[in-house]
């Protein structure tokens, strides 16, 4: 048997396999899932790509709606700039993006495919944590001490300015060791948003972005890692979703609103801060410090980009039901995994936005 | 032939030989040491969530009970084209590097051999997604497999070089002489020599792209549901697997950990079937 | 076999090398292409940059080349010594069933994907270095500078271990194959003419598979520089140089891996992709550089 027979062989073994697993795999779908009479068989599918932040929420609200409708969405997290390069680049039916397309996006983007629509998605607040063993209670920051910290120029986790604040509290003679994200990120985009806005400084020294020149401190790929390195290195500070606060019950401390409420996140004190903009639109899109007595300062949309022109009626038809829904009932399924619901005049605002697709 | 008695070694010799020897066991356990420690975790943070409903279930969101089924016949497929793909053309540009009298362009060709092999995976995704997922319009198991083999093809002409530059010529003589053509010698004779060589070459690629990301995400792209046509998007183990890993959802990461001792595996199946299939041919 | 068959293999070998050169050129147009923009706006000045400010759109690629090139030699000398020992070892110290299980798990190695090597990294490597591993080397060797500063785990000591352990198999396994295909007469020869085991192998079988040991050290130093998320979980992501091997750093291939999905606006693109480009460019310079110096010592003798 030579290489050109093994070839062949190998080649028609592929094939086969191919067919087989077309066949036999649809039927060993079916049977496997007969539990949950879930069917495979090929009805409407979609395809969507971007933001990581939303996939927890996208994945189990896909699912559910799949269940339901019989509809295939296919959602991959590769990135908000992922996704804002696939909606450009029209291999997607939606983009999803932590930070709304600049007018330089959009103009790209109608070049190709028309009017766009953004409609914000998801809400999602970020927990100040930290690696403290021997500190019990919770402790309080003011946005100007994170903002030093973050800086460089508060360099102690006993430095003055934080005993003040925790005056209950012996807070340890430890160096405070700084962690960021190192991937771009609408979480970083929020965090820095929101540094920006309390401190004149951070504002013109480093500014806002989903990546940025971060004077101090170590980065960590992802939410998990940034958790991590906050986990493994005592004096540690770093900021992360929500969600990976309440999943694994690192300890986070109070942030103090503009109210001068000092406020823990949760999906309560979030969705307080993005009720208080009702007109948020994909240019005015920041809801951090926002005012309010329950304001959670640190929080932040999630979008979702459309073309107001689709292909063709059916798939329409489909991307608005699905996006219906997803402004409707779908919201329910975010607190199940630890996500904040979207206040229903933000929702409104969005079933309007998704009336005008063609 | 008469019992020559060894003449006694100087004592420095025989001491360094003894040095020798205990520095490459001390070095054989150093290579050995992260086998225990990084496999060691993966078994013990896998094995368990190791069960029949990972295999047969696809993947669901956290909280309802899933597994992987649909990324593991995925991932098959996707490393298994771009095998098909990559292992002709691995062996034969290996061939090349080795039999064909080509002055400078040998050399050459070594030199881009090694400089494909220091692509980052991700830009390797991205030469994949030009090249391919744009004119197709949308993302495709087939695309990631493109990316897959561009990947394994270095590893499999380099190894392939090395094994058939280890041939003595005389076997090469014995094809000649028998008025052999070119090709015959190369396939029937030296190759099948030097195949040991060869199947390290391709187990090496062929275990690595098993657990390649970045090159996906851009062409395979992932799907949740069972997806088994190469010309949509595929879901693939290690797609699921950093997800998974990086979110805060147990369940989850404990879907991850069992990927990856699953992809361990599956490396240790091929690997077995392959050698076993190798031994029988000679 | 017939003339057709002949001709066509003689195709498939020479449409399967020209597939290299035309995958390389493809790479640089697709990188020079994309990094015109960022080329036009810094010049050399790219290389020789130390801020990376997506921000105020000021980028510099100098701390990334410094991390890549540390860490990726520091994995090749690391592999190199324990991988070659152990090929030796396993060639020339061991039998059957024991070289042969042994090969296996350490070709396994390889199997393992990246990100869960970077989360074993993260779980397991960092806080050992941060608790016993870096606290030690400060303690009996901190009057080298590479030995300063801050424990924190994650670093440019991190960066390189967990490289190191990740090109291990490559750089293994290819070794013990060529070792293997060392005629045995050479090395019994010697043998029974009362060297020892050491001298032999020494002497006669290392220089015999040296062009195939230089062939696995750069397969596995071309992984090690590709490597990104594994490297990116351990490394710290801070781009700075420093002489410390406990500092945190940053690679080339990690900021492509961290901020390429993310990046959206032009300049910003063009300068991750331009930093590919000086990836691609700085593998092939060490190629070159060692292709030089191997021809230069062995004259001819076919790499």
């Amino acid at each position: 048997m030579n290489k050109r027979h093994m070839s062949t062989a190998l080649a028609g073994l592929a094939v086969l396999s191919g067919v087989a697993f077309q066949s036999g795999g649809q039927a060993f779908a079916q049977a496997a899932n007969a539990a949950s009479a879930h069917r495979v068989a090929a009805v409407t599918s979609l395809t969507g790509a971007g933001s990581t932040f939303d996939y927890p929420f996208f994945n189990k609200a896909f699912y559910v709606y799949g269940e339901q409708y019989h509809v295939q969405v296919n959602y991959s997290s590769i990135g908000s700039g992922g996704g804002i390069q696939q909606f450009t680049a029209r291999t997607v039916n939606f983009g999803a993006s932590d930070v709304p397309m600049n007018s330089g996006e959009v103009k790209k983007a109608e070049a190709g495919g028309g009017a766009v629509v953004q409609l914000p998605i998801a809400l999602g607040g970020e927990a100040i944590s930290y690696n403290l063993p021997t500190v019990k209670q919770r402790l309080k920051f003011t946005p100007q001490v994170i903002a030093d910290i973050y800086l460089g120029k508060i360099r102690k986790w006993n430095a003055h300015q934080l005993q003040v604040l925790n005056s209950g509290v012996k807070l340890p003679n430890l160096p405070i060791v700084v962690v960021h994200r190192s991937d771009g990120s609408g979480t970083t985009y929020i965090f820095s948003d929101f540094l920006s806005t309390i401190s004149p400084q951070w504002a013109k020294q480093i500014g806002r972005g989903k990546s940025v020149n971060w004077p101090v401190g170590i980065g960590g790929k992802g939410n998990e890692a940034v958790a991590e390195n906050v986990r493994n290195t005592v004096g540690a500070i770093g900021y992360v979703e929500l969600a990976y606060v309440l999943q694994t019950h690192m300890a986070y401390g109070f942030v103090k609103n503009r109210a001068g409420q000092y406020l823990l996140p949760s999906p309560a004190t979030v969705a307080v801060a993005a009720a208080q903009k009702p007109g948020v639109t994909s240019t005015n899109f920041s809801i951090v410090w926002e005012p309010g007595k329950n304001s959670y300062p640190i929080s932040g949309y999630s979008w979702v980009l459309l073309y107001k022109k689709q292909p063709n009626v059916a798939t329409k038809n489909a991307v608005v039901k699905l996006f219906d829904w997803m402004e409707g009932p779908g919201q329910a399924q975010a607190a199940t995994v630890d996500y904040v619901p979207l206040p229903a005049n933000i929702r409104a605002q969005a079933h309007r936005l998704l009336a005008t697709l063609k | 032939m008469d019992a020559e008695r060894k003449p006694a070694l100087r004592l420095s010799r025989l001491i360094w030989n003894h040095a020798f020897t205990g520095l490459t066991g001390l070095l054989l356990m150093l290579a050995v040491l992260p086998l225990f420690l990084v496999f060691g975790y993966v078994i013990y943070k896998g094995l368990p969530g190791l069960n029949l409903q990972f295999f047969t279930l696809p993947t669901t969101p956290t909280g309802i009970p899933g597994g992987m089924s649909n990324a593991i016949v995925g991932s098959l497929e996707i490393v298994g084209v771009a095998s098909l793909i990559s292992i002709p053309l691995g062996i034969g540009a290996g061939i090349f590097m080795s039999e064909i009298r080509a002055g400078w362009f040998k050399s050459f060709a070594r030199f881009l051999t090694d400089v494909l092999s220091g692509v980052p995976s991700i830009v390797v995704g991205l030469l994949a997604y030009a090249i391919v997922v744009k004119p197709m319009g949308g993302f495709s198991g087939i695309s990631g497999s493109v990316a897959l083999a561009i990947l394994m093809i270095p590893v499999i002409a380099r190894a392939t070089d090395q094994a058939l530059q280890q041939v003595p010529v005389s076997i090469r003589e014995g094809g000649w002489a028998v008025g052999a053509r070119q090709a015959q010698v190369w396939l029937r004779i030296v190759l099948p020599t030097a195949i040991g060589g060869v199947v390290t070459g391709f187990l090496l690629a062929f275990s690595r792209v098993l657990g390649e990301t970045a090159p996906l995400l851009f062409t395979a792209f992932g799907n949740q549901f069972w997806a088994t046509n190469m010309m949509q998007p595929v879901a693939a183990v290690p797609l699921q697997i950093f997800e998974y890993a990086l979110s805060p959802y147990s369940d989850w990461q404990q879907e991850a950990w069992t990927g990856s001792l699953v992809l361990v595996i599956i490396a240790l199946i091929i690997n077995l079937i392959t050698r076993l299939w190798v031994a029988k041919k000679r | 076999m017939s003339l057709l068959r002949d001709k066509t293999a003689q195709v498939w070998i020479w449409a399967s090398v020209l597939l290299l050169p035309l995958l390389i050129v493809l790479f640089l147009i697709m990188q020079g292409n994309q990094s015109a923009d960022s080329i036009a706006r810094f010049g050399w000045g790219f290389l020789l940059g130390t801020t990376w400010d997506p921000v105020h759109q000021i980028f510099g690629g100098l701390p990334f080349l410094f991390g890549t090139v540390v860490t990726s030699l520091f994995s090749l000398v690391a592999a190199g010594v324990i991988g070659l020992g152990a090929a030796v070892f396993l060639t020339f110290y061991s039998r059957g069933r024991v070289r042969s299980s042994l090969g296996v798990l350490i070709e396994l190695l390889a199997a393992i994907p990246s990100v869960v090597y970077g989360l074993w990294g993260l779980y397991v490597m960092v806080p050992w270095l941060q608790g016993v591993g870096e606290p030690f080397l400060a303690r009996n060797f901190g009057f080298l500078p590479f030995f300063r500063g801050a424990s924190l785990g994650v670093g440019y000591l991190a960066g390189g271990l967990i490289l190191s352990i990740m090109i291990l198999p490559t750089i293994t396994a290819m070794a013990r194959d060529v070792l293997l295909a060392v005629p045995r007469e050479i090395h019994e020869g010697a043998l029974a003419i009362g060297a020892t085991k050491f001298e032999v192998i020494r002497v006669i079988s290392l220089p015999f598979a040296r062009s195939g040991i230089i062939g696995a050290l750069m397969l596995g130093f071309g992984r090690a520089v590709s490597e990104t998320i594994a490297v990116t979980m351990v490394i710290g992501n801070r781009p700075q140089i420093s002489s410390s091997m406990f500092a945190p750093g940053y690679t080339l291939a990690s900021v492509i891996a961290n901020e390429f999905t993310e990046a959206t606006y032009q300049l910003y693109i063009s300068a991750l992709n331009e930093i590919g480009l000086v990836l691609l460019l700085l593998t092939a310079l060490f190629y070159g550089v060692a292709r030089l110096l191997v021809w230069r010592s062995t004259r001819g003798v076919g790499m």
